[in-house]
């Protein structure tokens, strides 16, 4: 449990690392990467409330409007927990296209909170992090398997 | 191994919750402004790991220095020197025209106006939400740090603190979308508001009727109204003005004249009766003679 703790606060510094200039505005999902991999492997462990809580950190250390990244992160980590005896068999390409759809539900339930609050972002900008994201999945999936393997976490 | 099929009973009733509860959170922070307190625990919580992610710059920075040539830092001391002395030149007439001033102000019986104290502070390497124009401060409570605290560098206005936290401090730039500050121009004393509009480059003047005497260049100033800028620091400097018949204000835009995009180090300000125990004093040294 705390090696996954771990990951979620290694993942929480990968989203407030300064990056420059433009490049801030396509940084890849690193929370919810890692919230869906978690879910998807262990879903006793990692379920709705860790990624409410997750979600809560994040919007504190961005400084976004709390409840944000909560809402939106909880839902998608309900939406895995119903899905990932699908998810977790299929080959690695096919587990990053269905993420665009769960990203992007992600990103465009935060777009809407955003617009409700009376700051809506340009929509094609926002929606760029979902495909560093799916580029970065790879990555995210072996590493973490990687750590789930090694320090043998069920 | 059955154990990771299992899954807790109740993780529909969990998930409603959850939903109901950061719908409350959403609408108490955003209406209301009420989740103060819990954000600074939050922050509490968050500060070990702002302060790791701060860690690389902050090694390149000190090593960067550390290895700099002697002629560089010869170079650079010489520059200093200089542009102190300046200062200083300018400084004394200053101090002249305050006391002119002054006794001006007490002629006409006008109150006197406060002087303003400041301690510098520095912008912490983190990156918030790119969709919002926030940066972090290196100042927390233990500074007096307040809400509604107002920041500046030294070519203007900043913007303002939005969150205070035991380490560290959210400061809101004059560019972000929710953000206004009074203002008026420092040539004829016009007054506007000055919106952010999200880009760090650009400000909107709203209010100002489309026969004003205002043009590209003029210098825009705090007007100190709305009590929470002081007075007469610059703002920004106007950059269009464009009047438009058939509606009752012009479209008018400045650009910020502080360095909103790259700034490092910055001032918060204190008025007098709020100020902390031992600050360095914005007031000019005694004249030397």
């Amino acid at each position: 449990m705390i090696a996954i703790l771990l990951t979620l606060l290694a993942a929480l510094a990968l989203e407030i690392v300064p990056l420059p200039g433009a490049v801030e505005f396509a940084r890849p999902e690193w929370m919810a990467l890692v919230l869906i991999y978690w879910a998807m492997a262990l879903p006793h462990r990692v379920g709705v409330v860790i990624a409410w809580l997750a979600g809560l950190l994040t919007d504190a250390a961005t400084g976004s409007l709390l409840g944000l990244h909560a809402l939106s992160l909880m839902l998608v980590v309900g939406i895995i927990l119903l899905l990932h005896r699908r998810l977790r068999v299929l080959p690695l390409a096919q587990q990053a296209m269905l993420l665009v759809i769960f990203l992007s539900l992600d990103r465009l339930l935060s777009f809407w909170i955003r617009g409700a609050a009376g700051q809506p972002p340009e929509l094609g900008v926002y929606l760029l992090p979902v495909a560093t994201s799916i580029v970065v999945w790879p990555l995210i999936f072996l590493g973490l398997r990687h750590v789930r393997r090694r320090f043998d976490i069920r | 191994m059955n154990l990771s099929f299992r899954q807790g009973p109740y993780t529909l009733v969990k998930l409603l919750l959850l939903v109901l509860l950061s719908l409350g959170l959403l609408v108490a922070d955003h209406r209301f402004r009420a989740m103060e307190p819990v954000r600074a625990a939050l922050g509490t919580i968050v500060a070990p790991i702002q302060y790791v992610v701060t860690l690389p710059g902050q090694l390149f920075g000190l090593t960067s220095e550390t290895f700099k040539s002697h002629t560089t830092l010869l170079e650079e001391n010489q520059a200093l020197r200089e542009k102190q002395l300046r200062q200083e030149a300018r400084l004394q007439r200053l101090w002249t025209l305050e006391q002119e001033n002054a006794r001006l102000r007490s002629l006409l019986d006008a109150s006197r106006q406060v002087e303003e104290q400041v301690r510098v502070a520095e912008i912490v390497g983190v990156d918030l939400d790119p969709f919002r124009q926030k940066v972090v401060i290196n100042r927390g409570e233990p500074d007096a740090t307040f809400v509604g605290q107002p920041v500046i560098d030294a070519r203007g206005v900043i913007g303002q603190v939005v969150h205070v936290g035991p380490f560290a401090s959210e400061v809101m730039l004059i560019s972000d979308p929710s953000h206004s500050v009074p203002v008026r121009v420092a040539r004829n004393g016009l007054r506007s508001v000055a919106f952010g509009n999200g880009k760090t480059d650009q400000l909107d003047l709203r209010f100002i009727p489309n026969s004003a005497d205002i043009r590209a260049g003029d210098i825009i100033v705090t007007s100190g109204l709305g009590g929470r800028f002081p007075p007469d620091y610059p703002v920004a400097v106007v950059t269009r003005f464009e009047p438009r018949p058939g509606r009752p204000f012009a479209a008018v835009s400045a650009s910020p004249l502080a360095e909103l995009n790259h700034v490092q180090e910055v001032l918060l300000v204190w008025r007098d009766r709020e100020s902390p125990a031992a600050p360095e004093t914005a007031a000019p040294a005694e004249p030397p003679g």
